[in-house]
């Protein structure tokens, strides 16, 4: 200690300090860390000491104060700044030295980074510090010196991260945030020089790049950052203001570092996290009003007007009961709006979802945002946060002797990172980077590698229900879903790559089962009954908030499940406005809302995974797909599949039912296992081949699709029926690319295309079949009504208008005599729709009129 | 070694010792646990220790070893305390180490720069007694306790009535000293040594805020119990070891240190509003005052299977009481019969119900679950409400929920995350395993449900289908998985999805519905329903299985059925008579199921499908 005027008591504390050097200081508990940064501030803050005179009068107040007594006595502040044990923030240091253009640029305070700015070096092999040994404070000397408490060396530290920051070069680096950065330049300087044109002086600074490069550094970040950080900051000043000394910034520019790999989740911090650098990542669940935190004080003496400042010191400001200048004890009062502030918000972060244990709640932390950052998220918010961890103890009060033995804990964010962000933009695959161990990639792959894993994997989906391979195959497929193309340039937009099945059958059918199952299953997935959902529930709704007057824009089911699954149950049960909703979403993947002032497209690429009951409860085999569900069949040719789950009702499926309900009831859980596959396995396949698999059509398969297809528009072309259009090739086409997913292939081939096929097949087997013909017929599900329908119901016309026309002219008729005259006339059955249908028909040809119960002729 | 009281009544005199005699070897705390853990195996010991549920707070001695039976009803953020700390002695410049551990308070002169200090980690689980609790369990727990633990008692008067309103001046006088100790600050050595004058004043403050917080609905703090009216002391449990094993909902018997140092409420008031990073509503919900909500710091937890008092004491029955299964079962029979009016059908599916529980899912399919719905319950009568009086006489845990339109509109049934008291609101869905839930429908009227009321349809509906509850996280739903038995009462067939619906048939109908049922349910001795109480805990815990021989059987019974008419029976059915069948096994006390067993199932299952065939075509399709 250089300061003459620094007291033995002083200086005899920093000897002590001295074996808490960098060995122990790995293990150390956090509040003898706490310490090191206290004790120095307490040693070196000029402004901060009150004079002796104090000091005598009111002896009370420090002794039961921990920190204080006299030792704390004056230090005037000409000496200090000339203290080698001062570590001044970059601008001070900068000031002086004429390398550096950033004079003139004022440096901004750090709340983020806590009080240490100051923290002294201490020389490892010297004794402690005295006026000699501090002289070497430049790296350029031999000796290695630190920060006290650490086992950092600013010059070493400074020197390392410039040379990071002038040759990294990371060529694979895919973040957006490097968009249109040259990827064989060093990333950094780019980003510098990103800085001198837009002018904001914030350098993010990822923490993966600083390992990669130098893992020693990285450590010290992690381990220390409330002292690497401003080293970094200085460093890039300097750095930075020698290559365009002329720019002109608001203030110096600071070092934002993210994506330290310590932590990923809340729940595993623990005690030596404390005062590490940390990212987290979880949901801002509240954010308080803006607090503005003083960070110096303006006082000014009543007597003679003389003003000097005090810096906040841990949160406290300790008030000067006497003016230097005239002496006078208790005249300074506090200048409010001379005083500095910076803005501060507490923000409660609660743990995200997917990263709780079940039967558990989710953990909340606190984070104090400050100065810009203040505002940068809102609840709802789905955040990567980086920033120190804290634990302080309960404030000691002077009248209490003991102290409640928690500590509060909090985080001081330095980086928000918002997970959600792209959704919003949304062209690119989900955000969540969902981190695959290699370990974990290569079982999969071993899997893929599998001839049978389509039917393993499907056999995995929902054991407990029984058979219906196809059906599982399908929603297997839609769980992989197609590969996204773009085709916005030639005006077509964006094709659908997400595969939408109905399910309709029998009642009881565990319909509501499976549905629950893969709701279960995807990470974005939403359940719904089309009983109880409004087209609003579905979609989203403008609301205002009662108390801002702002409006707000609240997403339904259908934009909460963007990218994954939405699940909607009683298909059939929904009301007609609201299934006029899903029209866009199937084919668009868009939803448009325009209410109340607001007007705007929501991205909802999600597909639709429906059930519906047969309108007579029981499914009639006599009739088609249409007159059991009674849906539009606009609606029902956007599904890609429509599967019948009916009883089969025959003796040996029955057997193997029976089966395999009663060994669901009485195996045990591990036989379960063993046959089948984890759920979790099966969730990490279908994210990592989402994620990465983008297969594409190679040239046979293509080939092997316009086969298909022209078959398909063959078989109908016979009778004079369509049975394909356009919307079922793209169909096969998202199929086949689902089933490439599922190897893990990225070329397309023509065992996929078969699948597809046979898989469509199945399907419109199942749903498309005119029960009159027993054929396929597609314009079941195109127009509502079979080919052989329509032809039927020509002829009845016909038949009618002869009918009518034989019994000469009459100009009214009764209705019930018509009809039954009809009845008794035809050889086959004739129904009263039937015959209701010809009558419309032939008003429609101006033939006739119906009002009431009689019949007109015109 | 400290002897045998000294455990119960100064347990953290022990953890001291070992403490001290560890020389800061972190192994003390492995120790401390294993040595309580040892003293807890002791015969009877479980039944000196004082129990929070039955003894009123002003009675326990602080810093006193006692139990407690509760639910996990919500979970805090894990907090980070003074593991081992250092103090100074002010005058001697002494320094001592201490630790925090089971404490919430330190001792005086802590020096906070010590190098010595160690942080540690613990977390609080905020735990109330387990909800619907029946009253002759805590009649019968109560008087156990007081039977056989004089010796443990912090107040070794001679005797004890528990109603809490007589009390004798010898026990007044007692009381006198008690809160005394509280405020004590616990110096190591014996805590009785000091003791001076204002201790009148303190003691009327203690009882009263105990006695008037639970039954004032108005009163300032809401305890968060899931049911609406019931009472008893909640509980902050600070936990310390093997944080991941304990789950919301979990019941749970504690056995730690008792805290109730009134200091802690004295700490957190002085605390500048503005500093603290908590609203006020959220210090309310986290550090109540220590009189009406205790701390209690964990050294043991049992994880309760049942909360049947009756099975945790005479543990010795069971495997005796297997031979009577059947002849028990019979008489329990033929009392439901006689409560539910002379119907054997509906009192055999009654049985079955409440034995009932979910032993096993796959992946979302809830297996064991049995829920009933009892229809034909005549309207505008006790009847149901007897019903369940019935009930609460023989199942541990029971709630009846009256589904009126005002209730179904207005209760909250699904616990809510509430972020600015950072706590979870709970709802009347949160409910310790096995729990019956009795719904009455039978007081539904005709009207207009509004959007809460919708959810809790919602809420009641998955409960019965899926055996989950989805908590309200504001932001998204957590599922959380449960074992509730439900029972529906209603007129017609109900609006919520059952497993099995038994229209009710009444034999007899008595002029007098009310007296009819009160001289049935008189006409039974004690011995008797404390019978047909271990029957229903004994059956419900039963393990089961069934042979590749029966499998087969089955098998081909379901395929024949299937035969002559594939109508009749589907899948369902059949997960319903496995269902059936399983319980009926287990109600006569086998453990897997005979060929017998199953044609009996098929047999009452077909009874009483004939018995509902009329209202199933009407409802068959609902519009």
């Amino acid at each position: 200690m250089s300061s003459p005027t620094s007291t033995p008591g002083g200086r005899k504390r920093n000897r002590n300090d001295i074996p808490a050097t960098p060995g122990s200081i790995g293990s150390t508990s956090p509040p003898s860390q706490r310490r090191r940064g206290q004790d120095s501030s307490n040693a070196d803050l000029p402004a901060m000491p009150t004079s002796p005179a104090t000091d005598i009068a009111s002896p009370t107040v420090h002794d039961t104060s921990l920190f204080s007594s006299p030792r704390r006595s004056v230090l005037p502040s000409e000496v200090d700044m000339s203290s080698p044990l001062m570590y001044g923030t970059p601008s001070s240091r900068v000031e002086g030295t004429p390398r550096s253009g950033a004079r003139g640029t004022p440096a901004r305070q750090r709340p983020d980074l806590g009080s240490v700015r100051k923290a002294p070096q201490v020389d490892l092999h010297s004794e402690p510090p005295s006026a000699d040994g501090a002289v070497a404070s430049e790296p350029s000397v031999g000796q290695k010196l630190v920060i006290w408490g650490t086992d950092v060396n600013v010059g070493t530290c400074k020197e390392k991260f410039q040379r990071f920051l002038q040759r990294f070069i990371d060529p694979t680096s895919n973040e957006d945030e490097n968009a249109g950065l040259d990827l064989n330049e060093p990333l950094y300087m780019q980003k510098l020089e990103e800085i001198s044109v837009v002018g904001e002086p914030v350098l993010n600074v990822n923490c993966g790049h600083v390992q990669s490069f130098d893992a020693d550094l990285y450590r010290q970040l992690i381990c220390y950052p409330q002292e690497v950080i401003p080293t970094f900051d200085m460093a890039v000043n300097e750095l930075f203001f020698e290559r365009f000394p002329d720019s002109i910034l608001e203030h110096q520019i600071q070092v934002r570092p993210y994506n330290a790999l310590k932590t990923r989740n809340m729940r595993s911090l623990n005690p030596e996290d404390i005062d590490q650098m940390i990212t987290i990542s979880g949901m801002v669940i509240r954010t308080s009003q803006l607090i503005p935190e003083m960070q110096e004080a303006f006082f000014q003496c009543q007597v003679c007007a003389f003003s000097t400042r005090v810096e906040v010191d841990r949160g406290r400001i300790a008030e000067p009961a006497v003016c230097r200048h005239c002496n006078t004890t208790h005249s300074l009062a506090l200048i409010h709006n001379r005083s500095a502030f910076s803005d501060k918000q507490m923000i409660k972060v609660q743990e995200s979802p997917d990263d709780m244990p079940a039967g558990q709640t989710p953990h909340t932390t606190v984070v104090y945002a400050h100065n810009d950052l203040v505002d940068k998220v809102q609840p709802g918010d789905r955040i990567n946060i980086t920033g120190i961890y804290r634990a302080v103890p309960m404030r000691e009060n002077p009248r209490q002797s003991n102290v409640k033995s928690v500590y509060k804990t909090h985080i001081d964010a330095i980086h928000f990172r918002k997970t959600d962000e792209k959704r919003l933009h949304g062209l690119d695959e989900e955000a969540d980077q969902k981190l695959f161990t290699e370990e974990r990639v290569k079982t999969l792959k071993e899997l893929a590698a599998k001839p049978d894993v389509y039917e393993r994997l499907s056999s995995a989906l929902a054991p407990s229900i029984y058979e219906h391979e196809d059906i599982k195959k399908g929603i297997l497929l839609q769980l992989f879903g197609g590969t996204r193309k773009d085709f916005s340039q030639t005006g077509r937009g964006n094709f659908r790559a997400e595969v939408n099945i109905l399910l309709c059958g029998d009642p009881g059918t565990s319909k509501s089962q499976l549905l629950q199952y893969v709701f279960n299953l995807v990470p974005r997935g939403q359940y719904t009954s089309g009983k109880g959902s409004s087209a609003v529930g579905l979609t989203a709704y403008v609301m205002k908030d009662p108390e801002t007057k702002q409006l707000v824009l609240q997403t339904g089911a259908l934009v909460l499940s963007d990218n994954g699954i939405c699940c909607i149950d009683e298909f059939d049960k929904m009301s007609e406005s609201t299934r006029s909703v899903l029209h866009e979403v199937m084919e668009q993947q868009t939803l448009s809302i325009a209410k109340a002032g607001i007007i705007c497209q929501l991205n909802a690429r999600t597909s639709v995974l429906a059930a519906a009951n047969p309108v007579e409860s029981q499914w009639n085999p006599k009739k088609t797909t249409i007159e059991n569900i009674q849906l539009p069949h606009t609606l029902l040719s956007r599904f890609d599949l429509i599967f019948l789950m009916l009883d089969p009702q025959d003796e040996a499926y029955d057997r193997r039912l029976a089966h395999h309900l009663v060994s669901l009831y009485y195996q045990s859980e591990e036989q379960i296992e063993e046959e089948l596959l984890d759920m979790a396995v099966l969730k990490d396949y279908i994210a990592y081949a989402r994620t990465y698999i983008n297969p594409r059509l190679n040239e046979e398969a293509s080939q092997a699709l316009i086969e298909a297809y022209v078959d398909m528009r063959k078989i109908g072309s016979g009778r004079g029926m369509v049975s394909a259009y356009p919307r079922q090739l793209e169909s096969l086409i998202r199929l086949a690319e689902a089933h490439a997913k599922v190897r893990f292939s990225d070329k397309v081939e023509t065992i996929d295309v078969e699948e597809a096929k046979r898989l469509h097949r199945e399907a419109l087997k199942q749903s498309a079949t005119d029960p009159r013909t027993g054929f396929v017929d597609i314009s079941i599900l195109t127009t509502g009504m079979s080919a052989t329908a329509r032809k039927r119901k020509e002829e009845v016309a016909q038949a009618l208008k002869k009918m009518i026309q034989s019994k000469g002219k009459t100009p009214a008729m009764k209705y019930q005599q018509l009809f039954d005259d009809l009845r008794g006339q035809s050889e086959a059955a004739i129904t009263k729709d039937m015959f209701e249908e010809a009558l419309r028909a032939l008003a429609d040809e101006d033939y006739l009129t119906v009002t009431g119960k009689t019949v007109r002729l015109l | 070694m400290p002897s045998s009281n000294d455990w119960i009544n100064n347990p953290l005199g022990v953890v001291e010792e070992m403490f001290v005699q560890s020389n800061s070897n972190p192994e003390w705390e492995a120790k401390v646990l294993e040595y309580f853990k040892g003293k807890l195996k002791e015969k009877q010991a479980y039944s000196w220790i004082p129990s929070l549920n039955d003894v009123p707070l002003h009675y326990l001695k602080p810093n006193s070893l006692v139990k407690f039976r509760c639910l996990v009803q919500d979970m805090f953020d894990p907090e980070f305390y003074m593991g081992v700390y250092e103090t100074i002695d002010p005058s001697t410049k002494a320094k001592v180490l201490r630790f925090g551990k089971y404490k919430d308070v330190t001792e005086c002169g802590v020096d906070l720069n010590s190098r010595n200090t160690v942080t540690a980690e613990r977390q609080t689980f905020y735990c109330v007694p387990i909800p619907g609790e029946t009253l002759w369990e805590a009649f019968l727990n109560h008087s156990h306790t007081y039977a056989r633990s004089s010796q443990a008692r912090v107040v070794p008067s001679t005797s004890y009535i528990p109603s809490r309103q007589k009390r004798s001046y010898e026990e007044d006088d007692e009381m006198d000293t008690q809160p005394q100790k509280q405020r004590e600050p616990h110096t190591g050595g014996s805590p009785q040594l000091h003791a001076n004058g204002d201790s009148k004043r303190q003691e009327t403050e203690a009882p009263s805020g105990q006695t008037t917080s639970p039954s004032n609905a108005s009163s300032p703090l809401d305890l968060n119990f899931p049911l609406p009216g019931e009472r008893g002391p909640a509980c902050l449990v600070k936990v310390y070891e093997d944080l991941d094993s304990f789950k919301l909902n979990d019941m749970l018997e504690v056995y730690g240190i008792l805290s109730v140092n009134p200091l802690l409420s004295v700490l957190s008031s002085l605390l500048d509003p503005t500093e603290s990073m908590e609203t006020p509503e959220e210090q309310r919900a986290h550090d109540p005052p220590a009189s009406l909500v205790p701390r209690l710091h964990m050294l043991h937890a049992r994880p309760l299977q049942h909360n049947n008092p009756l099975l945790c004491m005479f543990i010795y029955v069971v495997s005796s009481f297997m031979v009577e299964m059947a002849s028990v079962r019979a008489e329990f029979l033929a009392y439901l019969t006689h409560i539910l009016l002379g119907d054997g059908l509906a009192a055999e599916y009654l049985l079955l119900h409440l034995i009932s529980s979910v032993y096993a899912r796959r992946d979302v399919l809830p297996l064991g679950k049995f829920t009933l719905n009892l229809s034909g319950c005549p309207p505008n009568s006790s009847f149901t409400e007897s019903l369940h009086q019935v009930i609460q006489e023989l199942v541990p845990c029971t709630y009846r929920l009256s589904m009126t339109l005002h209730n179904m509109n207005s209760l909250r049934l699904v616990p809510r995350k509430d972020y600015v008291a950072n706590r979870l609101v709970s709802g009347a869905l949160q409910l310790a395993r096995n729990t019956s839930l009795v719904l009455d429908e039978t007081r539904l009227e005709q009207g207009q449900l509004d959007a809460s009321g919708v959810q809790n349809i919602t809420a009641l509906g998955n409960l019965i289908s899926w055996q989950k509850v989805d908590y309200d996280f504001n932001y998204h739903q957590m599922e959380f998985p449960c074992n509730i038995n439900v029972f529906v009462t209603s007129e017609g067939r109900s609006l919520l999805p059952s497993d099995c619906q038994v229209p009710l048939q009444p034999q007899v109908t008595p002029p007098n519905l009310e007296e009819y049922l009160s001289t049935v349910h008189k006409a039974q001795l004690t011995s008797q329903i404390n019978k047909f109480r271990v029957y229903l805990s004994v059956a419900q815990t039963l393990d089961y299985s069934i042979s590749d021989e029966v499998t087969k059987a089955v098998e081909d019974d379901f395929v024949d059925m299937r035969k002559d008419d594939p109508q009749s029976v589907s899948a369902e059915d059949l997960h319903r008579m496995l269902v059936v069948a399983r319980l009926l096994s287990l109600s006569l006390g086998q453990t897997s199921l005979s060929r017998e067993g199953w044609m009996r199932a098929k047999h009452i299952d077909m009874l009483r499908r004939t018995r509902s065939q009329p209202q199933t075509t009407v409802n068959g399709n609902e519009p």
